[in-house]
């Protein structure tokens, strides 16, 4: 099965281990992944100002390239870049006077009316894969392995977009399921990592980031999967700061979803960039035996 | 009466075009390049003309048609005069060039973040791109750069003339062509693979290899001399890659 995949700027350089781990599973699963052969930063944030389309040209500049690609459906990794490019388009979509405004402003490019299918891969695998066929390639199961979802707020909001219901969402849950991990609910999945106030309120943005971890832990958590560069840097990178600064802050190991899912399909631990993760991230492979060395 | 010389009567009339120079309406032969037709109204160039081969970017123009909201561009000595055109000479925009040290940096994409922040406010507006009148695709480069991938940027602009129209019509304010040259600075030095069968061959030079050849050589009278280069084994042009020479001594 071909898919036009578009992998985002940060998944090139230090978030390259979602994408590497990534790609590897598509290809245990027969997905092959044709990454656009031209595109452009998606934008990274979806402009709220309602008359500010000057930041939609990008995302829908993307957009047209898969269709020049010939395809009418395009997979994501990036949380941040799927929720931008599928607002985009839904704006493209719905919205005519912005969609000719747009059009009319890109006059080097071919009209684009919102044709193109938006997907994250997790959608992708719930819906056009399967959690079946994805089990059948799961050679090494997370057993034991008490992870927690974290979703994050861009791939349930807004309703539009939404991967999954806002309020109590399943796709990572099944997802990790099907990996054989011990899925940990805990109420701290679906709040947000503090994102980009990170620059303007670090010390805002490191304790909801921190209240999420130990919302994790208390909840008996022993790793968190996400599926966001962003959210990894707040809670992945700032730990250290964390584990200084508030008193009872636990070490978390935080892994890519498609980390964890490479090691389950017993995919060479290389693909997984793990130099890019926390320390004990490898450490708590190793204690159950499902990395080696 | 007067007798019209014969060859006036038949010279091919050249046909004159109006065109604006800066506003100023100007009747010039249809045939020539915007360079020529300038200095034909009248002009002097004393800067911004250059190489008139279309190679260093000194001649930048913008113009307009009539009826056409487009923005067009081109090299003033390769582009020939349309009528009605309105034009303006650019031969230089303001663009800042960060200081660096160029023995100092490494080729990792953390480096061109640092030394041009500015690339992030890139929107895709894609203006840079329209406005090349090298056909760059300058909106491409920038993609590449903003995801580290500086090989792809230098490999993008190379054709790039560093004119500086591209940071004339930039809504994030951007040095692209001055971006573009610390890729192709940085691919060229750090990233591109060393030529490994260059540096020994220099080593073999240094180590002396050649020089009894050499000496040989400088001891031939003129005669012997061109003969001896006459009868050169030559590399055929249709050679593939895994021609040798008959005499492989010196390999």
């Amino acid at each position: 099965m071909k898919i036009a995949y578009y992998p985002g700027c940060t998944l090139k350089t230090k978030g390259k281990s979602l994408e590497t781990s990534a790609l590897a599973c598509m290809g245990q699963l027969g997905i092959e992944a044709e990454e656009l052969e031209r595109w452009n930063c998606c934008g990274a944030v979806y402009s709220l100002a309602d008359d500010d389309l000057i930041h939609i040209v990008a995302p829908v500049r993307d957009l047209i390239r898969v269709k020049q690609a010939g395809h009418d459906k395009v997979i994501t990794l990036c949380s941040m870049c799927y929720n931008t490019l599928a607002r985009a388009n839904e704006l493209m979509r719905h919205d005519e006077e912005k969609r000719k405004t747009i059009n009319d402003f890109m006059d080097e490019e071919p009209d684009y009316t919102g044709d193109v299918q938006v997907l994250h891969f997790l959608d992708f695998l719930r819906d056009e894969i399967g959690w079946d066929k994805v089990k059948e390639k799961v050679t090494k199961p997370l057993s034991g392995m008490k992870v927690a979802p974290y979703y994050g707020c861009t791939l349930l909001r807004p309703k539009e977009v939404a991967i999954d219901r806002a309020d109590q969402p399943e796709v990572m849950h099944s997802f990790l399921e099907t990996l054989g991990a011990e899925v940990v609910d805990f109420p701290g999945a679906i709040q947000c990592c503090g994102t980009y106030q990170v620059l303007g309120n670090p010390d805002a943005a490191l304790k909801v980031s921190h209240d999420i971890l130990s919302d994790a832990t208390s909840h008996g958590a022993e790793a968190l999967a996400l599926t966001c560069p962003l959210c990894d840097y707040n809670m992945s990178k700032r730990q250290d700061q964390m584990l200084q600064k508030y008193e009872g802050a636990r070490e978390v190991p935080i892994y890519y979803f498609t980390q964890l899912m490479a090691i389950a399909m017993g995919i060479p631990v290389e693909e997984c960039h793990f130099e890019l993760n926390r320390e004990s991230s490898v450490q708590l492979l190793k204690s159950k035996n499902l990395v080696t060395g | 009466m007067s007798i019209v010389p014969q060859e006036e009567t038949t010279a091919t009339e050249t046909k004159m075009v109006p065109i604006y120079i800066m506003g100023k309406r100007y009747e010039v032969p249809a045939t020539l390049t915007i360079m020529k037709a300038i200095e034909y109204a009248g002009y002097k160039y004393i800067r911004g003309c250059g190489c008139r081969g279309g190679v260093c970017g000194a001649c930048s123009t913008v113009y307009r048609k009539p009826g056409d909201y487009k923005i067009y561009t081109g090299l003033a000595c390769q582009t020939v005069v349309e009528p009605e055109m309105y034009l303006t000479q650019m031969p230089f925009y303001p663009a800042n060039r960060t200081t660096y040290d160029f023995g100092e940096l490494t080729g990792t994409p953390d480096e061109i973040n640092r030394l041009y922040p500015e690339l992030f406010r890139c929107v895709a507006c894609n203006a840079c791109t329209k406005v090349c009148p090298m056909d760059v695709q300058v909106m491409d480069y920038i993609a590449a750069l903003k995801r580290g991938d500086i090989q792809a940027a230098a490999e993008i602009s190379f054709d790039c003339i560093q004119c500086g129209l591209c940071a004339s019509r930039c809504m994030g304010e951007l040095p692209q062509y001055h971006i573009a040259q610390l890729a192709r600075r940085l691919n060229g030095a750090y990233l591109t693979p060393k030529a490994e069968h260059l540096q020994t061959m220099c080593a073999n030079i240094d180590a002396g290899r050649y020089d009894p050849g050499l000496a040989e050589l400088k001891g031939m009278d003129l005669e012997t001399l061109r003969n001896t280069y006459q009868s050169r084994e030559m590399e055929p042009a249709s050679a593939g890659e895994d021609w040798t020479p008959q005499d492989k001594s010196h390999l």
